[in-house]
């Protein structure tokens, strides 16, 4: 039973999501000012429907209740007697929001307090206990007299007069006569049809409701009387109806749930697999073995239903991001309710896949985000009507696979950020002195610096002491960015890059100063000869080459992660194409390509500084440690200084 | 030979439920999402009773009871409906499509075993 609760709610968390697709559609069609997809009322309508039905399986009055208000709304959306307005929609939009807490209050709350005692019967707590059996006292002395004649049409409805009697054999009748007046003639009789009437006797201390039960499904296809009888008779004692005992079978569900652990180990082991794979691999080139025999096909065959297992292990943990952009709606109402400025969501890719423990992780800081775009980021009606906007302001979810990684963006349709205000806030806090010349990228920088605030009171929407300082921590622990882009007058845009997931990666093997380094592929457009390209110099440490007919900066790896200086004259022989996450084309100059494969990603641990340019590290088939570079990482450190890694520093600290 | 039933309900929590308790009554249950798997399950299963949702997506408990009745086979199966309205109107609809009764929802396990034996052996 509770297996089948926890299944409920979980199914409940689906409807709900359902409602509130569905419910979006609606309030879409609303804004346009057309009717709104029947189905879509009809999906919204089932979602609830369903809630309700199991809700009160479960006996889970208040949702029932509630579910059952909402299906009455959606029903009369349905047949056009509520109107299809903003104000409907904006309160059944609401409703969910309240139907949620409900659901998770089920599922956390003491919900035992409505079952009655343990019992083996699973349906025991499920339904109120069925008509009382009370009967007038007077009467029960007095057998009932039950008479019944099947209109021909009975059997055509899948019923049968058998069971009838049956049933009410089990309830004690006895004396039955039968009444066969209307039976025709043999040649004219049809088989299909039915013709004979009973008349039977039941005990009189029977309640009048467990016989009328009976007729049930019969009544508009019967002639039936329950009368109190003034004869005598018989009542032999009841004889249960002996129920068969055929072999209990169900479907094979389609679908379990799996102790998110259990998969994490699958992940380790697979992860394992592919480590030893490739060192054997390694150690049967080594030996002369792949190419004598049939060893080489085998081990290819290997390789490639290793990486498959990979894949199809991390689909398992893939999850969309859809159920955490939906939480951001609701967080966004709330807000947007408490601050009194109507704002609406609008999501794009919200069907983006991404590892579950990078969506788990995600929802704090987000939130923080979709909060402090509603406070900080709109701007008050008075003022958007005067800037020629609408009173609603938008803000933008989109999520997206981008070089690689997982990327969101949180745009809202705002002002912009008012950069002079926050020098000013900067200065007066002390964070900058106020003659320093800034860029307007370094004055957007400001706002993740711990402590800063432009909000001249503390309110309870951004909350004291979370501000974008903590929320780009939390992004950065994850091995993910946070970036600011902002237009005057036309918005803020807040880009979160993410790893797509923290276990594997395509490799593009490189050297560099005698050092195996590991380039994700992911970021890599394409490679070329130094060689064989144009290059220019504007100024120290500030390389272009031509490629394809444009210029690029160029990232010279060794000199970026301190293996050598640019001075010490490199043997510059490949220059690596890529494009980071926010789109910026550099070429990252590495001395040979070795090979392209699939890697295992270790985390470096924290007891080390994050080295610059350097995102993890991994083991390779000859067992040697190798770090994986991360490219974005890399070039901004080459405009800022560069922290200096060794990689035998980090060899002895992998997870 | 058991007692074979299909149960169609887009309710997971339904199905389980309906298969449990049904299990545990000795019946051999075989479960459909919809109507429309409903049907397709009925192409090669012969149930000796039918029971059915109302409200479903594909199609509907209604549609579904129409479409099993113009399978000659499934002429006179036995089909109840499961519904969470004890409303005539609701009933008189499901009589019309042809359902042979109903079970109003919340029903506990010797209910819905006590209307299957109305139609059943």
């Amino acid at each position: 039973m509770d297996r089948i609760r926890a299944g409920f709610h979980v199914e409940c968390e689906e409807q709900i999501e359902q409602l509130r697709d569905a419910l979006g559609i609606v309030e879409a069609a609303c804004d346009r000012g057309c009717a709104p997809d029947p189905e879509a009322v009809n999906s919204a309508f089932r979602a609830v429907h369903t809630i309700k039905g199991g809700a009160s399986a479960f006996a889970l009055g208040p949702l029932a209740s509630f579910a059952h208000r909402m299906e009455g709304t959606l029903e009369g959306l349905r047949s056009g007697t509520v109107p299809v307005d903003g104000a409907t929609t904006k309160a059944l939009v609401r409703a969910t929001d309240h139907l949620a807490d409900l659901v998770s209050a089920c599922s956390t709350g003491d919900a035992t307090s409505t079952e009655g005692p343990a019992t083996a019967d699973p349906f025991a707590n499920f339904a109120p206990a069925g008509a009382g059996r009370a009967t007038a006292a007077g009467d029960a002395d007095q057998a009932w007299r039950v008479t019944f004649r099947p209109s021909e049409t009975l059997f055509a409805t899948g019923n049968e007069p058998l069971f009838l009697l049956q049933a009410l054999r089990a309830l004690g009748a006895s004396g039955v006569t039968c009444d066969t007046s209307a039976l025709p003639p043999l040649a004219g009789l049809d088989p299909d049809r039915a013709y004979i009437g009973w008349s039977l006797a039941l005990p009189g201390d029977r309640d009048r409701s467990e016989i009328v039960e009976i007729f049930d499904f019969v009544e508009d296809v019967c002639k039936f009387a329950i009368d109190r009888d003034a004869s005598d008779c018989e009542t032999p004692p009841p004889v249960a109806a002996p129920l068969q005992a055929p072999r209990p079978g169900t479907e094979p569900a389609r679908s379990i749930r799996v102790d998110l652990n259990r998969v994490d180990r699958v992940m380790n082991l697979v992860g394992e697999l592919a480590i030893t794979q490739s060192i054997l691999s390694q150690s049967i080139r080594d030996a002369g073995l792949a190419t004598h025999s049939d060893i080489s096909p085998r081990l290819e065959a290997l390789s490639a239903l290793t990486r498959d297992i990979q894949d199809t292990v991390m689909t398992i943990r893939a999850q969309p991001v859809k159920p955490l952009f939906q939480r951001m709606g609701r967080i966004l109402r709330e807000t947007a309710e408490a601050l009194g400025k109507p704002a609406r969501l609008r999501t794009e890719g919200e069907l983006t896949e991404v590892d579950r423990t990078v969506v788990e992780q995600l929802a704090d800081p987000l939130m923080h985000m979709v909060r402090n775009a509603v406070d900080h980021g709109l701007e008050p009606v008075e003022e958007r009507r005067r800037a020629g906007k609408s009173d609603e302001g938008t803000i933008t979810l989109t999520a997206a696979h981008r070089a690689g990684r997982f990327v969101v963006e949180l745009s809202d349709d705002g002002p912009g950020l008012d950069r002079p205000r926050i020098r000013a806030v900067a200065a007066s806090k002390g964070l900058i002195d106020a003659t320093t010349e800034m860029s307007d990228h370094e004055i957007d920088q400001l706002l993740f610096h711990p402590g800063f605030s432009t909000a001249t009171s503390v309110n309870d929407v951004s909350g004291r002491g979370v501000g974008l300082d903590v929320v780009r921590t939390a992004i950065t622990r994850l091995g993910g960015r946070l970036s600011i882009q902002s237009d005057i007058g036309c918005g803020t845009r807040f880009s979160l890059s993410l790893p797509l997931t923290l276990a594997v990666l395509d490799g593009m093997i490189v050297r560099v100063a005698g050092q195996v380094l590991v380039m994700p592929v992911a970021a890599v457009i394409e490679s070329a000869a130094v060689r064989g390209l144009e290059r220019r110099n504007l100024g120290p440490g500030r390389d272009l080459l031509r490629i394809r007919d444009k210029f690029v900066p160029v990232c010279d790896v060794a000199d970026a992660l301190g293996y050598r200086t640019a001075e010490e004259g490199p043997l510059h022989a490949i220059a690596i194409l890529t494009e980071a996450e926010d789109e910026v084309r550099s070429a990252l100059v590495v001395d040979a390509i070795l090979d392209q494969r699939q890697v295992v990603v270790k985390p470096i641990r924290s007891i080390l500084a994050q080295p610059r340019g350097i995102s993890a590290a991994t083991i390779l088939g000859d067992g040697r440690i190798a770090l994986i570079l991360d490219p974005g990482d890399l070039i901004r450190s080459k405009t800022q200084a560069a922290t200096p890694a060794a990689s035998h520093h980090i060899g002895g600290s992998l997870g | 030979m058991g007692v074979n039933i299909l149960a169609v309900d887009d309710s997971r929590t339904m199905r389980d439920m309906l298969a449990l308790a049904l299990g545990a009554a000795g019946y051999t249950v075989r479960l459909a999402e919809d109507g429309q798997q409903g049907l397709e399950t009925l192409e090669n299963f012969s149930p000796d009773a039918i029971l059915s949702d109302i409200n479903m997506p594909r199609l509907d408990g209604f549609g579904f009871v129409q479409a099993v009745r113009r399978i000659e086979r499934h002429r006179s199966t036995p089909i109840l409906v499961l519904t969470t309205e004890d409303a005539p109107e609701l009933k008189a609809r499901a009589r019309t499509a042809g359902a042979t009764g109903w079970i109003v929802k919340p029903f506990d396990a010797p209910k819905l075993i006590r209307a299957l034996q109305m139609v059943v052996r």
